[in-house]
């Protein structure tokens, strides 16, 4: 566990009077997959947010690689090698998925790896290639969860955050995405995966945090998280 | 016949004219959902800046030629394109998100015009400024800071505020009296079938359509381009993307202003007649094409432009020239009641 490519410490966020995250502290390691669950405004997207610098932080530390994060703007967390699937997928849906995939390598200059990175994406979401020149927002839900996250994978992303990936989506999609997402991290990308689907993401994950209003009041091995009665009981509907 | 014809061609000129000031308003409209009212006094603005390059010893020295018209278009248009990132720079970006020095600048402003109040010498106004700008610089260290919630209506008022700033700082700095704006193309004309089809109108028809291709391209083939596309979808987004959304959104003022600035001299092809208001009604005009056209949609514009352009035209050439300005109004009202949308504008899904 040396190798802590991610670190929050003691973060706090809100919207106004409203406190959305009260000092949290969580940390992933290079490699890892990790999860963090937690019911409906808990704070999740607001942890991810405070991360990519959409919103900040009002206090506490992020730190990616030894730099803090902290009052830097969104887009040059990017480039630093941050990558978000955000919640709800947000494909531009004016734009056709090739040019989706265009934006995802925004910052990139080797036009050499963009296309090799194109062909990683279409290799991983074969769909994708299929309906390269229509506008993103004629695809399913499911592709356009595809293309979300073949857009953030264009960035050469070593830290992937992603936000409710599975939300809306039928189970043998969710399960689709997820094995992506699995085989991503296999070649080496780092994962924070945001659920509220804690069963599927307990599954597919290393290390989980229990997210409760602002706090974190669980974390440990996701298959030790799966089998906490308070974790059943609480977010696997068992008793 | 022969006057139909003719009453298109006028039409279509005058309307893209039209549709060329519509562009910056639909463009900026994308990206920020802001209603730029100073825009029409960036047109005005490239008006005044072509007499002062054609008045100029390299200008009179050019005379009516194409080198000559080539640089006081381009000029202009730079000349605009600065302006336009000038206005997002103070006025919209500290609307959106204050940076330090905010206060100091626009105190800055204040003072000055106190000073020209006072004493109305250069020294006074200098004096007024540096005053203002060291107040402002004073309460922002003791706390005074703009709040940095962004809404639409407080950009709104930044707006309206700018677009009176411009008027009254135009006429102060232009001079309030009109100003007759120099021939630039050499006048020729020429008679195909009754119809007369002049220089003037061949140029405004001709760059007005160039530089509409010319948008074309850009926005849908280049990288900038297709990032003013996605800032326009979705402002956050296109930050995850690694997008300088304050970059494109300058950027698509800067665009916008030069095309404005371009329409400016091309209308003062036609009406020669400058002063520091004229571009309140042909930019209001150009604000219904875009609505009419569907605001945020670059097609729209240059549609809505053309319309208005011909009805204006039209209603003149065969109804009575009085109604010449209520013609654009009526339609607006029309497309309200009739398409909310726009010609080409698709319902907007309420974001959540």
């Amino acid at each position: 566990m040396s190798d802590v490519m991610l670190q929050l410490k003691g973060v706090s966020s809100g919207y106004g009077a409203i406190e959305a995250l009260r000092g949290i502290d969580m940390s992933v390691t290079r490699g890892e997959i990790v999860t963090l669950i937690g019911a409906n405004g808990a704070g999740k997207s607001t942890t991810l947010r405070n991360i990519t610098g959409l919103v900040p932080a009002t206090a506490g530390e992020i730190v990616f690689e030894g730099k803090r994060l902290n009052g830097m703007p969104a887009h040059e967390i990017v480039k630093l090698g941050i990558s978000m699937v955000p919640e709800g997928r947000q494909i531009f849906a004016n734009l056709s998925v090739a040019e989706n995939l265009d934006m995802g390598a925004y910052l990139q200059k080797d036009k050499a790896e963009i296309a090799r990175q194109l062909e990683r994406v279409y290799t991983l979401f074969p769909r994708l290639a299929e309906r390269r020149k229509q506008l993103g927002g004629t695809l399913s839900g499911g592709e356009q969860q595809m293309l979300a996250i073949g857009r953030a994978m264009m960035a050469r992303p070593r830290l992937l955050l992603l936000d409710e990936p599975s939300l809306g989506l039928a189970p043998i999609l969710v399960k689709t995405i997820l094995s992506a997402m699995d085989e991503i991290n296999r070649e080496g990308t780092t994962i924070l995966l945001v659920e509220q689907n804690a069963n599927a993401a307990l599954k597919h994950s290393h290390r989980g945090y229990v997210l409760e209003t602002g706090s974190i009041v669980m974390e440990g091995r996701s298959s030790d998280l799966a089998a906490d009665p308070r974790v059943k009981e609480a977010y696997l509907g068992e008793k | 016949m022969e006057t139909f014809l003719q009453q298109l061609v006028n039409g279509i000129s005058q309307g893209s004219a039209y549709a060329l000031i519509a562009l910056g308003y639909t463009m900026v409209y994308g990206v920020l959902r802001l209603i730029n009212f100073a825009h029409s006094d960036v047109y005005m603005f490239g008006a005044f800046m072509g007499y002062y390059i054609a008045n100029s010893t390299l200008g009179l020295a050019l005379g009516p030629s194409i080198p000559g018209a080539i640089l006081v278009m381009v000029g202009s248009m730079a000349l605009c394109a600065c302006l336009g990132i000038l206005i997002e720079r103070f006025a919209y970006r500290p609307g959106r998100s204050p940076s330090p020095f905010t206060l100091s600048f626009w105190f800055g402003i204040l003072g000055a015009g106190f000073g020209q109040l006072l004493g109305g010498t250069l020294v006074s106004v200098a004096l007024g400024a540096l005053a203002g700008a060291v107040l402002g610089f004073v309460l922002e260290k003791v706390g005074l800071k703009p709040k940095p919630q962004s809404s639409h209506l407080k950009l709104l008022i930044i707006a309206i505020g700018v677009s009176f700033f411009l008027e009254n700082g135009g006429q102060q700095v232009f001079g309030a009296d009109p100003k007759f704006f120099p021939q630039i193309i050499p006048n020729r004309s020429i008679d195909v079938g009754g119809v007369s089809l002049d220089t003037q109108k061949l140029t405004v028809l001709g760059v007005a359509l160039l530089l509409m291709i010319l948008l074309n391209v850009v926005v849908h083939y280049t990288k900038t381009g297709k990032a003013m596309r996605a800032v326009s979808f979705n402002l956050d987004t296109a930050k995850l993307m690694g997008i300088n959304t304050d970059r494109i959104i300058a950027f698509t003022f800067a665009l916008g202003s030069a095309l404005a600035g371009a329409g400016g001299i091309l209308v003062t092809l036609m009406y020669p007649r400058i002063d520091p208001l004229m571009g309140i009604m042909p930019g209001l005009k150009a604000f219904v094409a875009a609505v009419l056209g569907g605001i945020g949609n670059i097609t729209g514009a240059m549609i809505g432009g053309l319309i208005i352009g011909l009805a204006e035209v039209m209603a003149v050439g065969y109804g009575q020239s009085t109604y010449r300005d209520a013609i654009a109004f009526v339609i607006l009202v029309l497309i309200l009641l009739l398409k909310p949308t726009g010609i080409m504008g698709k319902g907007m899904v309420e974001k959540v």
